[in-house]
């Protein structure tokens, strides 16, 4: 309407005003005012801290992380460092020969695989001790491998049918397998005994497992049935007249890995052994690790109050404390030899830079 | 109901004398044809033939969904976003053994983010719902059974005969038959419809007109033909069948639904049009729905995500594939344990092309992760908060109006922090809209003391000139508007020559008495007496006149009554107040085109006299060409006041004898009665007639006084760097002042004029050859605007531009228009005067596509829509004149100063926040999608995720969507009071910086960053030994937890270390997320294991005794936090950005409260306060 100077009496009027003071709409907004509620919070007014990053902060900051994070990483390297622990690849040692005469050697069903190994201790270790097996390139978090199992089957001996996710170990010669699936098929069945001179060195089996599998994962009425009768033999055999929650060895290797190189519990030794002494290992070679080139690795290891031997947690931690503190110092110096002006104003004045842009 | 009939006034017998415009176009003769074929009944819905019709019922709905099609149309409305679609596939895939997470993993994020749209959609459209139901079923008189009854409004049908009473609204569109006035007239106010609150006349036939009462309706038949539903709403095309005898309907007979019938007992009609039939109806559509550019941004993101995922797929499916090409050596198996001679196609040695493209498949589901679902859906909820907050802002309410802001769409929010160019339209959104009769000019001579803010403005503005060349001081208040003790709204007059009956001792006493004659009397005011108070007031058209009425009232010629005839004023005559009347004869109203009205009365002398008043343009044409004496002294008022930003009306008068009248009265009534084409032109030239050899009387002031913090406002917008350029249809003059006053202008500012207003144009025009003027006129704005150009790189200080309505349309032109827009854009300000809404649509275009910045249009008027639909951003004014433009609005505040607010703080945090928000969440789901491609890589790549399904499918709906959230609603960088102060913070926005491309990579960089770190660390500390004293070893189980444990922890507190502003909602969020995933994870775990699968007590029985699980989240959190930690304190110190110096401020204390200075929310309250107090008096 302010096209047009005058008076506009047709067109977009606006609302009809009336002579006298005060208009009778203003008076009515007293009674039904929508004037917004007042309350910290739809004011966007809620009592806050607006943390910032001045010098003092950002040195405090790094320096804290510093002075934090340099004691845990001595820490943990100290604890790994009383960490013994004898690690021996006996895969290639034990059968010699090219790749394929190896395979063919492990998988023949008649060629003797026992095979002695001496480890030497070089420090006491205090017990328990605790012995595992390595495996490389084992790939037990592949997702076809992962997936080959019955978890239902395990736990029930209503569902040993229940196999449909198990394929292709779900059933030989017509009946199911239990327990069915790759996992178990594949169940790594190389056997040690350790002996050290003067005596034998009895490996305790029991709870090598976590206790949630063995009292709710794995049935205990549930018995190995039909277990590697097919054609093609995986690995280890299981013994059917013990129950599921008792197989210890298969329960730990059913707990799948999550990376290609892993280790697993084979048992616990519960006497200490002396530094100088020599450990003798018979191995009974048979897992098939030849055809993928995978290794296999006898571990003895102590443990810490933290666990197993590992400097890289603690490095980490010393790596991270030391470059907090090298940022630290240097941005000290930086604020020493630069210092900001308080409330520089050329910073906030619109001038600095005519136009915004 | 037949009292009270003859007590009103016939003021039918006014108006009908005036050009009712009825339909310009002869249409009538298309009734019965395409589009014209309504065929109505009138009383008698139950025949046969209008039964046939089976015309819609009065029913309406205005919902999106019925409860049948809620669902799938919901749901369609869903899948159209690209991203829904990806997740519903990927939902459907994943029934397939491709999958490599159970189904009802995938399918329940997707639930709840489809469902919690769904309900917000649902939500909104049952209070759609309840309205509707509230319509429907109001109640209406209808005629059946031989009596008016009550009903409700969705049981009317076409046809049937209905009863309004005052103050109710019309169900339908309703043909009006009679009313208690015996002329059959009607008001109505037509809010709803077009937000204009003046009252509309409608009139009957006067055949019809008789029927007045309830008992005269049983015979009554007549048959309506007319046009089909329409969304016209200025137009109606038909013709009542009524005993055999057409007669052609138009417009003035037609009430529309949904307008309210006022200042009239009641009225008979004939319901037309039904339901969604209705004009009203038919004009409901959505506005059009924009989108904000940082939306549009996003999608790119999500595109760009797209083809990471479809990338890291490809190279995932390629390693997939080589690797299980090599199962297969020279015949043998190498990975025996996994079968493959006995595999699927998935992993099938033999055929690895295949089973890595259907690995791809496995990958695109894998990795979805990297899509953030849950984006679309909190950024919504975050919007609609958001806007509650703008709805809810106290500092934006108006007290006087009664009227909070608020945010109609919620999508723009972030928006208003990138505005670049604010174009405004003046009256009503600078100014009050609420006139003030200021200033006159009678005789040649001056009337009126009264200062104008322009004025002042002025005058400051020569003082400081005077200062700078003679360094003297003087006290520019003096000048001010001396105020008589009573304020009356619409009059600002004061001049002791003139008031208290003091002009009967002027010279021109004469002359003064006929010109306040003319103001009392040449109107279409109706007076209202407040039978309480005996206070006078007066219903006007446009709050001009009334400020006429006013003036003429104060000075002593009280117009008090009007009949259908007369015209009575209270005059005062040798200080004695005396009752005269007028008698009016006609009256020719006011139009756009005339830009002038006139009135014909004869006196109690028996003298004919014509009244007129209007536009200076026309009307000094108009005058006679005899002597005029003070013509020259008139002309030269009109200017100083057009100067001072006054509105100006000269006023005139005739003296016509009774042989003339007589003689044109003939020829105006048979104009107005014909029935041709050319019927305007032929009322027009009759008009033209009479309305000749005109006697000056003087002219008119009127101001529209500027909202109160309008040059603060502008100032403040100006300082953050927003280009303002005002829109108006007021003269050069008066918008060059006006743009003084608000600070638009200001001292110093080169102003580059562009005008067709100059000699050679003026003779051009002169002789008429319209080609030769557009030639010319073309050349001379291409000449000015490249001088202008010249000027520009050579003026020291910012320019203004100033052109007007006429340049502009040439500037406007293809070919000038990159030229116009060059200039336009290196002013600081422009200011466009004479623009028709068109214009004014146009140049916003111009602006938002030529610069392709974000523009902001805000006005008032129903002038405005074009610009405020056109612009990216529109803002209404809930001011005086109506609603529509709010209806076409984005935004609607009730003063312009708000728009301060609007902008600086709202504007700034919202676009602030939902900028982080959205990079906040492209980091999070990288960090989180890319750890599972790590994993992936040390899985041989065969899509076996890195964690549990429900984990993964919790991730985005409850262990990072509430901080996230709270982060888009909450955060602030500063407080509202430092981001008024500081308003260049606002150019964050206009630049964009904190949503630039380098800023969006930057932060997913820092995702693959985080992710590689969280990886990698869990990887490294665990890889081969005991995790805990007893010797157990860490399996797939558990690294997951582990890396899920860093994943939440490193996220959220990446959230922690970049927000800016801690309330305890944040920390809630935050901390409370970190929680509940640790809450979640002994649940999960607690579950049968049939239900929890790997997470059977993962957490109880193997992580939390655990130290090297704490060490290694401790790490994590720490070594994620540190690239950006570190980039920021590096970037605060070398390159601050402003809102970090003005935090920096903050807390260095320089920002403290000064003793002098109380913060601002304490002085707001004060202010309100004083101001209540002030109320409460004025009320007493």
């Amino acid at each position: 309407m302010n096209s047009n100077p005058s008076t506009p009496m047709n067109a977009h009027a606006p609302s009809s005003s009336s002579g006298g003071a005060g208009s009778p709409d203003s008076n009515t907004p007293r009674r039904n005012s929508k004037r917004p509620k007042y309350s910290r919070f739809t004011q966007q007014e809620l009592p806050a801290c607006k943390p910032i990053l001045t010098p003092k902060w950002v040195i405090s900051a790094f320096m804290l992380v510093t002075i934090v994070f340099i004691p845990i990483g001595l820490t943990t390297l100290f604890a790994s460092r009383d960490v013994v622990e004898i690690i021996d690849r006996y895969d290639n040692a034990c059968v010699p020969g090219s790749k394929s005469q190896k395979v063919q050697h492990i998988q023949s069903a008649t060629s003797n695989k026992t095979c002695i190994r001496s480890l030497t201790v070089r420090k006491r270790m205090k017990q328990p001790i605790y012995v595992y097996y390595q495996l490389d390139n084992f790939y037990q978090n592949h997702r076809r491998y992962v997936k080959s199992r019955s978890d239902q089957q395990l736990r029930n001996r209503g569902d040993e049918n229940d196999t449909s996710t198990c394929k292709p170990e779900n059933e030989a010669n017509g009946m199911t397998i239990v327990p069915c699936g790759l996992v178990a098929w594949s169940l790594f069945n190389d056997t040690y005994s350790l002996s050290t001179s003067n005596s034998q060195l009895t490996i305790n089996k029991r709870h090598i497992s976590w206790k949630s599998d063995r009292d709710e994962k794995f049935g205990s009425e549930v018995y190995p049935k039909n277990f590697q009768n097919g054609g093609l033999i995986g690995g280890g055999r299981l013994n059917e007249s013990i129950p599921l929650n008792e197989q210890e060895d298969l329960i730990v290797w059913m707990r799948t890995a999550a990376l290609p190189t892993f280790r697993k519990l084979y048992g616990k030794i519960e006497v200490d052994i002396e530094a100088g002494e020599t450990i003798n290992v018979v191995v009974e070679n048979r897992y098939n690790t030849y055809s993928f080139s995978g290794k296999k690795k006898l571990v003895l290891s102590t443990t810490s109050w933290l666990g197993g031997k590992n400097n890289f947690i603690g490095i980490a931690y010393l790596a991270v404390g030391g470059l907090c503190f090298l940022l630290a110092t240097t941005f000290t110096i930086i604020y020493l030899v630069k210092p900001r002006h308080l409330g520089d104003p050329t910073y906030l004045s619109w001038n600095r830079n005519p136009g915004g842009h | 109901m037949a009292f009270g009939r003859n007590e009103r006034v016939r003021f039918s017998k006014i108006y009908s004398l005036s050009c009712f415009r009825p339909s310009t176009r002869d249409e009538h003769g298309q009734i019965g044809q395409k589009g014209y074929s309504r065929v109505v009944y009138c009383n008698d819905p139950d025949n046969l033939e209008a039964v046939q019709l089976r015309y819609r019922g009065n029913y309406v709905s205005t919902t999106k969904y019925t409860a049948v099609n809620f669902i799938p149309k919901s749901l369609f409305e869903q899948f159209r976003r690209v991203a829904n679609i990806y997740f519903l596939v990927v939902a459907c895939v994943s029934f397939s053994p491709l999958a490599p997470f159970r189904a009802s993993s995938i399918l329940f994020p997707l639930l709840v983010v489809i469902g919690a749209t769904m309900a917000k959609e649902g939500v909104e459209d049952w209070r759609r719902r309840k309205q509707d139901i509230k319509a429907n079923n109001r109640k209406i008189h209808v005629y059946r059974d031989r009596s008016f009854s009550e009903r409700k409004w969705k049981d009317l049908r076409v046809g049937d005969l209905v009863k309004v009473y005052k103050d109710e609204y019309f169900p339908a569109d309703l043909l009006l038959l009679s009313s208690s006035y015996p002329d059959g007239i009607c008001y109505v106010e037509t809010m709803n419809l077009d937000g204009e609150t003046n009252l509309k006349l409608k009139h009957a036939f006067d055949f019809t007109a008789s029927l007045n009462d309830d008992n005269s309706f049983h015979q009554f038949k007549a048959v309506v033909k007319c046009e089909d539903p329409n969304e016209d709403l200025y137009s109606f095309i038909g013709s009542l069948n009524y005993n055999n005898d057409p007669h052609p309907l138009s417009l003035q007979q037609i009430l529309l639904r949904d307008s309210k019938l006022r200042n009239t007992e009641y009225i008979y009609g004939v319901v037309i049009f039904t339901g969604h039939d209705t004009k009203v109806m038919q004009n409901a559509t959505d506005p059009p729905s924009k989108r904000s550019k940082i939306e549009r941004r996003m999608d790119k993101i999500i595109y760009i995500l797209f083809s990471t995922l479809i990338s890291i797929s490809f190279i995932g499916s390629i390693f997939f594939g080589l690797r299980t090409h090599r199962d297969l050596n020279q015949g043998s198996y190498k990975r025996w344990y996994l079968e493959p001679s006995r595999t699927t196609v998935l992993y099938d040695p033999k055929r690895p092309v295949l089973a890595a493209f259907l690995h791809f498949l496995t990958g695109l589901m894998l990795y979805g992760y990297l899509i953030p679902i849950s984006l679309y859906v909190s950024i919504e909820m975050v919007k609609v908060l958001q806007s509650i907050f703008i709805n809810q802002d106290q500092d934006m309410y108006h007290e006087e109006t009664n009227r909070p802001a608020r945010a109609r769409t919620s999508n723009l929010n972030e928006e208003l922090g990138q505005v670049d160019t604010v174009l405004s339209d003046k009256t009503g959104t600078l100014t009050c809209n609420s006139m003030e009769f200021v200033k006159c000019s009678i005789a040649g001579v001056s009337y009126g003391r009264g200062m104008t803010e322009v004025e002042l403005a002025l005058v400051k503005r020569k003082n400081i000139e005077q200062l700078d060349a003679a360094g003297n001081t003087s006290n520019i208040s003096d000048g001010h508007t001396v105020k008589s003790g009573k304020s009356i709204k619409g009059f600002n007059f004061s001049d002791e020559r003139i008031m208290d009956g003091q002009w009967v001792n002027e010279p021109n006493s004469d002359i003064i008495q006929k010109f306040f004659r003319v103001l009392s009397i040449c109107h279409t005011a109706i007076p209202d007496v407040n039978k309480d108070t005996g206070e006078l007031s007066y219903e006007a058209e446009s709050p001009d006149e009334a400020a006429f009425v006013i003036a003429a009232r104060e000075v002593g010629f009280e117009f008090f009554q009007r009949t259908q005839t007369s015209i009575y004023l209270h005059e005062c005559e040798n200080g004695k107040k005396v009752d005269r009347s007028y008698e009016l004869l006609n009256m020719i109203e006011f139009s756009s085109a005339r830009k002038r009205m006139s009135v014909i009365v004869r006196n109690a002398e028996n003298q004919l006299i014509l009244l007129c008043k209007g536009a200076d343009s026309v009307m000094f044409e108009k005058l006679s060409k005899e002597s005029q004496p003070f013509e020259d002294q008139t002309k030269n008022h009109i200017n100083k006041y057009a100067e001072a930003g006054l509105r100006t009306l000269v006023i005139a008068y005739r003296p016509l004898d009774e042989e003339e009248y007589k003689a044109w009265k003939e020829e105006f009534l048979s104009a107005k009665t014909s029935v041709s084409n050319d019927r305007d032109n032929l009322v027009d030239a009759a008009t033209e007639k009479i309305e000749r050899d005109l006697i000056l009387l003087g002219a008119t002031a009127v101001e529209d006084k500027l909202q109160k913090g309008v040059p603060e406002c502008i100032e403040k917008l100006a300082d953050a760097g927003i280009k303002i350029w005002v829109l108006t249809g007021d003269k050069m003059e008066t918008a060059i002042n006006i743009g003084y006053a608000c600070h638009l202008l200001a001292q110093g500012m080169k102003q580059i004029v562009i005008t067709l207003d100059s000699p050679d144009i003026n003779a051009l025009g002169k002789l008429g050859d319209r080609e030769a003027i557009t030639k010319a006129s073309r050349e001379s704005i291409e000449k000015q605007l490249r001088e202008g150009r010249s000027q520009l790189e050579s003026a020291k200080s910012s320019s203004a531009l100033i052109i007007d309505g006429r340049s502009l349309a040439y500037a406007l032109d293809k070919n000038l228009e990159s030229l116009f827009l060059r200039l336009a854009t290196d002013c600081s300000s422009v200011i466009c005067c004479r623009s028709s809404p068109k214009q004014k649509a146009l140049v916003t275009k111009m602006v938002k596509e030529g610069t392709r910045k974000t523009t902001l249009a805000i006005g008032d008027g129903a002038n405005d829509v074009g610009m405020l639909q056109e612009a990216d951003i529109g803002v209404g004014i809930s001011g005086a004149e109506g609603m529509q433009a709010v209806m076409a609005s984005d935004f609607a505040i009730a003063q312009f100063r708000f728009l301060e607010r609007l902008l600086l703080v709202h504007g700034h945090w919202c676009y602030r926040r939902i900028a982080m928000m959205i990079c906040y969440f492209f980091y999070k789901n990288i960090a989180f999608g890319f750890t599972l491609f790590w994993f992936e890589a040390h899985a041989s790549f065969s899509g076996q995720p890195a964690y549990n399904d429900w984990y993964m499918s919790f991730y985005n709906v409850f262990f990072t969507s509430l901080p996230v959230i709270a982060l888009g609603v909450f955060d602030q960088d500063v407080s509202a009071r430092l981001c008024l102060k500081y308003p260049r913070l606002y150019q964050e926005g206009v630049q964009n910086i904190l949503f630039n491309w380098p800023r969006i990579l930057g932060w997913m960089f820092n995702g693959v960053l985080s992710s590689m770190i969280i990886f990698f660390i869990c990887k490294n500390s665990t890889i081969h030994q005991a995790f805990r004293e007893d010797g157990h070893v860490i399996d797939y189980e558990i690294l997951g937890v582990l890396m899920y444990t860093c994943v939440v922890w490193a996220v959220n507190c990446q959230m922690a270390l970049s927000i800016n502003y801690f309330t305890w909602i944040q920390h809630f969020f935050i901390w409370g997320s970190i929680f509940f995933w640790y809450v979640f994870l002994v649940i999960y775990g607690y579950l049968k294991p049939k239900w929890s699968t790997t997470a059977y007590r993962v957490f109880v029985e193997a992580c939390a005794p655990s130290p090297f699980y704490w060490m290694t989240t401790f790490l994590v959190v720490a070594s994620t936090l540190l690239p950006y930690f570190l980039y920021r304190a590096f970037q605060t110190r070398f390159h601050p950005m402003y809102h970090d110096e003005i935090q920096r401020r903050r807390s260095e204390g320089c920002e403290a409260v000064t003793p002098g200075e109380l913060p601002g929310r304490v002085k707001d309250k004060m202010n309100h306060l004083s101001e209540r107090m002030k109320h409460s008096h004025r009320e007493i």
